[in-house]
């Protein structure tokens, strides 16, 4: 196989998929087999870059059928950097659940419980794995909800893997908040099919029109994948579950899983139905949005425990994405909007995940996770604090951090489509998160006088480095900005000269 | 035609039944069926999606896959769900009962 054949694009599918079957199989070293198959992963979306870069976006259709009848791939910019973002964070995720589970594994609580976990963990995170890729290479709407709901699957069953009773009631709920989530989208796939006939992407592009069967069928999607991606009233599920799964399915949740429902919504509102977007449903959403940031930073200010408080400050970073709504289609910020939402989308998935890391590394060695209890944690654990604070950076938009790049793209789009209160938004977003972001860091870090301080059991460092290069990697985001930003624009040049010539 | 809306309806109103009953009902299991009968109601607007007007020709085939391809998901979404409600049930009941029984630690499967 060639490096430029279009077949690589099923390797991030079926790579994973094959190696969480084999996980089934073997019961022995399926770490190593996870490993293998992030490494894989990862290689083959650095082929499918560098294929991009090349050649621009791409189709590819399985097995010889074409799009009416058999299932598509296909690949532009907004896909590369999602699967770039899964590929880098799942590999830091597979090291840092390594350190994890032997961590526990040596000193267990109840014999036999953390063995049976990690056993558990390794085929569910490649299958979540697998269907996340499939998400974001599906080129139908159809295939859409399938992989959907593949992701809702195996997220459930390992939200649930940690059996406590919390985490299963957490789990159960998620579950069914996440069907009703798919059942809704897929109504919404039904009336799309009953008015227009295909479920094509790219044939949906063209022949969608504004009437009162997209607009049903839009609001149905939309409101599913609200619920899934928790955007804020919506959002009652999302705190228990991710904050009582175990610390790599925490970190998985947050920065991985939410990003897949929005991708959808993303690629429905911007890409392929963006001609019947009135601009009062994205007003409604950065309303919404509005209240994620505020609702979830003035929550994240008022936990007691480390977990809670990073769980809630997921739904306010996902309140940033949906203010990035109004600002696109208007003037030239259309282009900057879409620029913030990727670099939102990629700062926060690192810099969350390192967050729920570092909070997870915390909980094992201090078995608590109040944050008064927390102070002077950086004698045993400096790595840890570090990154716990390098991802805060991140969550507050100081730089050079990705998230920086994303307020800043976002306030000056604001500005200049003279929408000036959306500013005020994003500035009292950063002030608030800086108020929880500090309220940690500042215990963590400050050692009072004549108090001792636990003793560290030793540890792999598999436990601390992941989530420091996490949050190194959000953080230096902001450096190597211009690169995603040319990812993007090679995907709409492209589809520019494809649209001026074609059609 | 009017077969067509009317099996369109029905389906309507079995998702809107669903949709009431998954927050009506406190009991997991009545949850988990409501979600079942949500999805049967979605199935069968797609069914129905499937009409042609006479004369047209055969019926459109696309929907029956994608029913089909539903009707698989929504199976094993049910097994899952199933399955965590009887973990639900079993770890409230120990954690009120706290008699000190051994907790079912080695079976069950994860998902």
């Amino acid at each position: 196989m060639s490096f430029d054949s279009p077949t690589w694009i099923v390797c991030p599918i079926i790579l994973p998929l094959i190696a969480g079957l084999l996980c089934f199989l073997f019961r022995k070293n399926t770490f190593f087999i996870a490993l293998f198959a992030s490494l894989a992963n990862l290689l083959s979306v650095a082929i499918l870059l560098w294929q991009f870069l090349l050649l621009g976006p791409m189709r590819y259709s399985m097995g010889g059928w074409q799009a009416p009848l058999g299932i598509s791939l296909r690949m532009h910019g907004p896909t590369i950097l999602m699967l770039l973002m899964t590929a880098v964070s799942g590999l830091g995720i597979t090291l840092y659940a390594r350190g994890y589970f032997s961590f526990r594994i040596a000193a267990p609580k109840r014999v036999g419980r953390h063995e049976r976990q990690e056993r558990f963990f390794w085929p569910l995170w490649l299958l979540l794995m697998t269907a996340l890729n499939a998400l974001f290479l599906s080129a139908d709407i159809f295939n859409l909800y399938v992989t959907l709901e593949l992701v809702t699957v195996s997220a459930a069953a390992l939200a649930a893997l940690s059996g406590k009773p919390a985490s299963q009631i957490a789990a159960f709920r998620y579950l069914l908040v996440s069907l009703l989530g798919s059942l809704s989208y897929l109504l919404g796939v039904v009336f799309v099919y009953k008015t227009y006939g295909v479920l094509d992407l790219q044939m949906l592009r063209q022949v969608a029109s504004p009437g009162p069967g997209l607009q049903a069928a839009l609001a149905l999607m939309t409101l599913g994948l609200l619920l899934k991606t928790a955007l804020f009233p919506l959002h009652f599920w999302l705190p228990p579950a991710h904050a009582n799964a175990l610390a790599p399915v925490s970190a998985i949740l947050s920065g991985l899983v939410v990003k897949g429902s929005f991708y959808i919504l993303f690629v429905l509102w911007f890409d392929i139905f963006a001609s019947s977007i009135s601009q009062n449903a994205l007003n409604l959403m950065g309303v919404l949005g509005t209240g994620a940031i505020i609702w979830g930073s003035v929550q994240a200010i008022r936990q007691q425990r480390l977990k809670l408080l990073v769980a809630y400050s997921t739904i306010s970073q996902l309140g940033y994405l949906f203010i990035a709504f109004p600002l696109a289609l208007r003037g030239d910020g259309g282009q900057g909007a879409w620029a913030a939402v990727a670099f939102m989308v990629l700062a926060h998935a690192f810099a969350k995940s390192a967050m729920f890391m570092a909070a997870g590394t915390i909980f094992l060695h201090m078995g608590h996770d109040r944050i008064k209890d927390l102070t002077g944690v950086r004698k045993c654990l400096p790595l840890t604090s570090f990154a716990y604070a390098i991802a805060g950076v991140n969550l507050m938009g100081l730089p050079p951090s990705g998230g920086f790049i994303a307020k800043w793209l976002l306030l000056s789009s604001s500005l200049t489509s003279s929408q000036w209160w959306w500013s005020v938004v994003i500035m009292t977003g950063s002030l608030l998160a800086s108020i929880y972001v500090f309220r940690v860091v500042s215990r963590l870090f400050v050692i009072p006088a004549g108090k001792s301080i636990c003793a560290c059991r030793p540890h792999s460092p598999l436990l601390e480095w992941p989530a420091l290069v996490l949050a190194m990697i959000a953080l230096l985001l902001g450096l190597i900005a211009p690169y995603p930003l040319l990812i993007l624009e090679t995907d709409t040049l492209v589809s520019c000269l494809l649209l001026g010539g074609g059609l | 035609m009017i077969t067509n809306t009317l099996y369109s309806l029905c389906g309507l109103v079995l998702f809107a039944m669903g949709l009431f009953a998954l927050f009506a009902c406190s009991h997991l299991l009545r949850k988990i069926l409501a979600v079942n009968i949500m999805s049967a109601g979605v199935f069968l607007v797609l069914v129905a999606a499937a009409y042609r007007p006479l004369g047209a020709g055969e019926v459109d085939p696309v929907p029956h896959a994608m029913v089909l391809t539903g009707i698989v998901v929504s199976v094993s979404v049910t097994a899952l769900a199933l399955i965590l409600a009887c973990r639900v049930q079993e770890t409230s009941n120990l954690s009120i009962s706290r008699n000190g029984l051994k907790v079912n630690d080695e079976e069950g499967s994860g998902g």
